[in-house]
């Protein structure tokens, strides 16, 4: 009789202030996925599109936290996954949409909603659904604590693919000369 | 067998010369102590303690002290390697430096340092400092957020230029980079695209105006081999120890 397969991995994913090329850039790994999808399940992911996350071994956020609802899903993620993984420059530091933070909000919604020609009648967006954005641009570890970070913007496909063989087969992950990059 | 004084690195004996640093006397015999505001051209200057070990005990810049006969000196050890990731990171959370938008990406120093050391996260609090370019120059940009104040451009531009272009202004928290002009503005000053003082940064401040991508990100200095590879090859080397 042979043994029950070992248990996939849960890993859930989310894209909070980032443009998701570190989803893209997980996508790279190509032909590799299907041995991964071997050893893990994806439950949230915008590759699933389920809404919530379940509990989880493993979370990977890309992008910083620039707003109320960026807040609520890192502490779902914080709350529901064993491992939390902040992936790319704007995860780990606040990436671009950092560059704002030097900057008076105010100034900049103003700059973008009431003097950019194309908007010739723009007025700043105050509709209720949509999130309250915060003076400042944070990165993933000033709201909840997080175990790695894999900078890069965005981290290579093979970066992503070492880190994760790494941390699936239980080594702590270490990314070396080549796969290391803050751009 | 050479007769040099030697003293002892991370256990083994490198000779030296009377004269070399502990930083210059492990150089040249082609062993790596991280460093940032060191560069084999210029005096040493101490300024940014990355070369920091541990000589007799006592932690100093390896860049300022003295090779002595016998002296006993620890660098490749946890404790100082976790102190120089955390200078570094130190450096990153005081200045504003976004990598994917930086033209000196791949040929910078901290960068490669961070990536050398494992440095995956900034580790402190971004200070967001307000430090506007100056653009006025038609050839060259001075981008102060990326400043280091390691001091090379300075060294360069009264040593090298005889211009004294650059200078450090103020203490602490507010030291900063300025140029030598009434109206603090470099195109008043009388640098020069040849000077010295353009190729010394360590990171991307002075920077020649459109050049930027000339190199593309991916075949970079820094992107071929580790800082620690590159800085032996740059180091002036013993003749005992060349290849
Ligand atoms: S100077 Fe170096 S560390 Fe700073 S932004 Fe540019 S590449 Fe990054
Ligand atoms: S501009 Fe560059 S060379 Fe000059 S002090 Fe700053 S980091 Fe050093």
């Amino acid at each position: 009789m042979s043994a029950a397969p070992p248990r996939k991995l849960k890993v859930a994913t989310t894209s909070l202030a980032g443009c998701f090329g570190c989803h893209m850039s997980l996508l790279d790994i190509d032909e590799r996925l299907f041995p991964l999808l071997d050893k893990i399940q994806f439950d949230r992911s915008p590759l699933t599109d389920i809404k919530h996350c379940g509990k989880c071994d493993i979370g990977i956020i890309e992008g910083g936290v620039c707003n109320a609802e960026n807040v609520r899903v890192l502490q779902e993620f914080r709350a529901n996954c064993r491992i939390l993984v902040a992936i790319g420059a704007c995860a780990v530091t606040g990436g671009l949409p950092a560059q704002r933070n030097h900057l008076d909000l105010g100034l900049c919604l103003q700059e973008v909603y009431e003097t950019e020609p194309s908007l010739s009648k723009g007025c700043i967006p105050d509709d209720p659904e949509l999130p309250l954005p915060l003076d400042k641009v944070h990165p993933l570890h000033e709201v909840v604590k997080v175990d790695y970070f894999i900078p890069g913007c965005p981290p290579s496909a093979d970066a992503i693919w070492s880190f994760l063989t790494d941390l699936i087969a239980g080594r702590t992950p270490r990314l070396g000369h080549g796969l290391i990059s803050y751009d | 067998m050479s007769k040099r004084p030697t003293f002892i690195l991370d256990d083994q004996e490198v000779p030296f010369e009377p004269g070399q640093t502990v930083l210059q006397a492990a150089l040249a015999a082609g062993r790596y102590i991280p460093h940032l505001c060191y560069h084999p051209e210029f005096r040493p200057h101490g300024s940014c303690k990355v070369c920091t070990a541990r000589v007799d005990g006592r932690m100093m810049a390896a860049c300022t002290t003295p090779a002595s006969p016998g002296i006993n000196v620890e660098s490749e050890t946890e404790e100082l390697n976790d102190l120089r990731r955390m200078l570094v990171q130190m450096l990153f959370a005081e200045g504003n430096h976004f990598c994917p938008s930086c033209e000196a990406s791949g040929n910078c120093v901290l960068q490669a340092l961070g990536y050398d050391l494992g440095v995956l996260t900034a580790g402190f609090r971004h200070m967001f400092p307000v430090r506007p370019v100056d653009a006025s120059h038609p050839d060259i940009l001075l981008d102060f957020n990326r400043c280091v104040l390691c001091e090379l451009c300075v060294r360069a531009s009264n040593e090298v230029d005889g211009k004294g272009v650059f200078a450090l202004s103020g203490r602490g928290i507010d030291k900063h980079l300025v140029v030598n002009a009434e109206s603090n503005q470099l195109a008043d000053t009388d640098i020069a695209l040849d000077d010295k003082a353009m190729e010394v940064c360590p990171v991307g401040v002075i920077l020649k105006k459109r050049v930027g991508f000339a190199v593309p990100i991916g075949e970079r200095r820094y992107d071929r081999a580790p800082i620690s590879a590159q800085a032996l090859a740059d180091a002036p080397r013993s003749p005992e120890h060349k290849k």
